[in-house]
């Protein structure tokens, strides 16, 4: 029975996953210049915040330093497709390597030496703002200055992951898609089911059986590469990149605001999030400089934040998911009440 | 007949205070012996030190001829000893069947098996109709039975119970009771802690009292029960038979 009901909501979360990208894809279609480049911002943000989410909602892990693994990415496409024209699939596919190698290393280093939680995420921060003071000293990756791709031909080229504004849009479209069916498909397999546990009650966990040593690593490692992969993508659509911003605070925080604001451990959060956050933060920016009040952005971005952490602690998407049930549940008893009448 | 458990010189000293001291017992497979003694006797100490929670500070575990005081918690599940939390810990955001799958992924890595595995285990503590409620929709004796859900899901040989029955009326024990007896018959071994004396000689072939961290007596419950020394440790000193 129970069963049952629980593979028809299956069916329909993924149903509706379909649609919403589905439409999403009309408006990569129809959509200007300003709105396709705003929203392949909040795709890609979509995607990375959902590798932050990976790591904390379901597997229990904060980090506030995601810039480290998100600039790795950046970093080895840029270097590889710059400075030897090697296709950025492959710098891809070797930051995501390397991302997920150093926070192996760091998650291991940490949980050995009990440093746990709290302290777990300062070290990722001190791990990000030394890889920044790190690359901005290194004149072979340009330093300060940065690294800058050439301009884009104007020819779509899949091989190079080259193209213009619409072609990102759907290339973060897919890596969103991606992401959301990750998490949902990683939630509800063996690892999301341990990885939950510990989250919830890490002694318990290990009473019946789960190694969360290895489990906390393997979490760390895996939402590390995941996020390089995005901040590898970030890099080739921004054109070039600069320590200071693809390393900086400022993307640690801006990564984990989606997820926050949209709802945290959830599939579908990160998107509603991001969605929410990002466009928000762009237009009070442009109002600012219209008013000639330059902080009204980040004001109005902190009231907003605190008022949805005030009213929907759980998240913008576990919200509307309660109010999609408070609807349903209505409606359902009416169709057994008829039933009872057709008997 | 060959020890599944055996408890050896067991000693855990905190500061100030050896709440287990110079223990030894031994378990018998496919028997339920009783663990028992008045509050702050070094129980659930006991427990902890059996199921690698706690390291003893002196003092030995051999599990079929293993020794445990090196292991980690979740080694020693999967050696086969799976224990409940006296003050019940449930994974607070998974849902009760949720929480019953936890421990099958001990042994199988596999969705679909861990669900048939956390029905099952649910079916024989009566939680089965509320598999899909959340945690914090039930009540503290049904929390109890869901601590006993998840470690049976981990299919161990030894189970540690500590006052799983505590705050059930006596029908509802009685029936968890019947449960155990069915458990230890398809060969289970099982330690419990347990405060009610009527349900300790209901369930247990064997009672081993602890009092101030120190074994005090072990024996059949029906001798244990009439044990001067048990008398006096849960009734206070001067008091004679
Ligand atoms: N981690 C600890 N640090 C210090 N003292 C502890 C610790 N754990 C338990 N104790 C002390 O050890 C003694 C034995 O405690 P334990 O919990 O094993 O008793 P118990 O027999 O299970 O009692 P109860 O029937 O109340 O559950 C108590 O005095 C307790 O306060
Ligand atoms: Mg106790």
């Amino acid at each position: 029975m129970q069963r049952t009901s629980d593979q028809v909501s299956d069916a329909k979360r993924w149903g509706a996953g379909a649609l919403v990208f589905a439409a999403l894809a009309v408006v990569g279609g129809m959509s200007n210049a300003y709105v396709i480049s705003l929203l392949t911002i909040v795709l890609l943000f979509t995607f990375m915040g959902q590798s932050w989410n990976l790591m904390l909602g379901i597997g229990g892990q904060l980090s506030i330093g995601h810039a480290l693994f998100i600039g790795i990415g950046a970093y080895a496409v840029a270097i590889l497709n710059i400075k030897y024209g090697v296709t950025p699939w492959i710098g891809l596919l070797l930051g995501a390597v390397i991302a997920g190698f150093v926070g192996a290393v760091l998650a291991w280093l940490s949980f050995r030496f009990e440093v746990r939680g709290i302290y777990f995420a300062l070290l990722t921060i001190a791990a990000a703002e030394f890889a920044r003071i790190m690359f901005g000293g290194w004149d072979y990756v340009g330093g300060m200055q940065g690294l800058f791709y050439q301009a884009p031909g104007g020819t779509m080229d899949l091989g190079m992951l080259r193209g213009d504004a619409r072609f990102y849009y759907f290339v973060a479209l897919a890596l969103a898609a991606i992401g959301i069916a990750g998490t949902e498909l990683i939630s509800r397999s063996y690892w999301g089911y341990v990885w939950r546990a510990m989250r919830d009650d890490d002694e318990a966990a290990r009473a019946l059986g789960v190694r969360t040593f290895r489990h906390k690593v393997l979490v760390v490692s895996i939402s590390a590469a995941t996020a390089a992969i995005g901040g590898g993508v970030l890099g080739l659509v921004q054109g070039a990149i600069f320590p200071d911003s693809i390393m900086g605070m400022a993307i640690s925080v801006d990564v984990l605001i989606g997820p926050v604001v949209g709802g945290l451990g959830t599939a579908f959060g990160p998107l509603v999030g991001s969605m929410a956050a990002i466009p928000l933060h762009h237009a009070m920016g442009a109002l600012g400089d219209s008013l000639g009040l330059p902080g009204l952005n980040s004001v109005a971005y902190g009231a907003v934040l605190i008022l949805v952490v005030w009213f929907l602690p759980d998240g913008i998407w576990p919200a509307i998911v309660r109010l999609y049930g408070a609807i349903q549940l209505p409606a359902r008893g009416r169709i057994s009440q008829l039933r009872k009448v057709e008997e | 007949m060959t020890a599944l458990l055996e408890v050896k010189n067991l000693t855990k000293a905190f500061v100030g205070l050896v709440a287990v001291n110079d223990v030894s017992f031994s378990l018998q497979a496919g028997r339920i012996t009783a663990l028992i003694g008045p509050n702050g006797a070094g129980k659930t100490t006991c427990f902890n030190l059996v199921a690698g929670a706690l390291r003893p500070t002196a003092g030995q575990v051999l599990f079929e001829g293993c020794s445990l005081e090196r292991e980690p918690p979740e080694a020693v599940c999967r050696m086969g000893i799976a224990r409940t939390f006296q003050i019940v810990r449930p994974m607070k955001d998974m849902s009760v069947l949720e929480n019953a799958m936890v421990g099958a992924f001990s042994w199988s890595t596999n969705v679909k098996e861990a669900r048939d595995k956390a029905y099952e285990s649910l079916e024989t503590v009566g939680l089965a109709g509320k598999a899909n409620a959340r945690t914090d929709q039930l009540t503290l004796p049904d929390r109890k039975m869901l601590e006993m859900a998840k470690a049976l899901s981990t299919r161990p040989k030894l189970l540690l119970l500590d006052e799983v029955m505590a705050g059930l009326r006596p029908t509802e024990s009685a029936g968890v009771v019947g449960v155990l007896h069915r458990l230890a018959e398809d060969g289970l071994t099982i330690l419990l802690v347990e405060h009610v004396m009527r349900i300790v000689m209901e369930v247990a072939s064997t009672v081993v009292v602890l009092h101030h961290g120190a074994k005090i007596a072990e024996g059949k419950p029906s001798e244990v029960v009439t044990d001067p020394a048990v008398l006096e440790s849960y009734l206070g000193a001067g008091f004679h038979a």
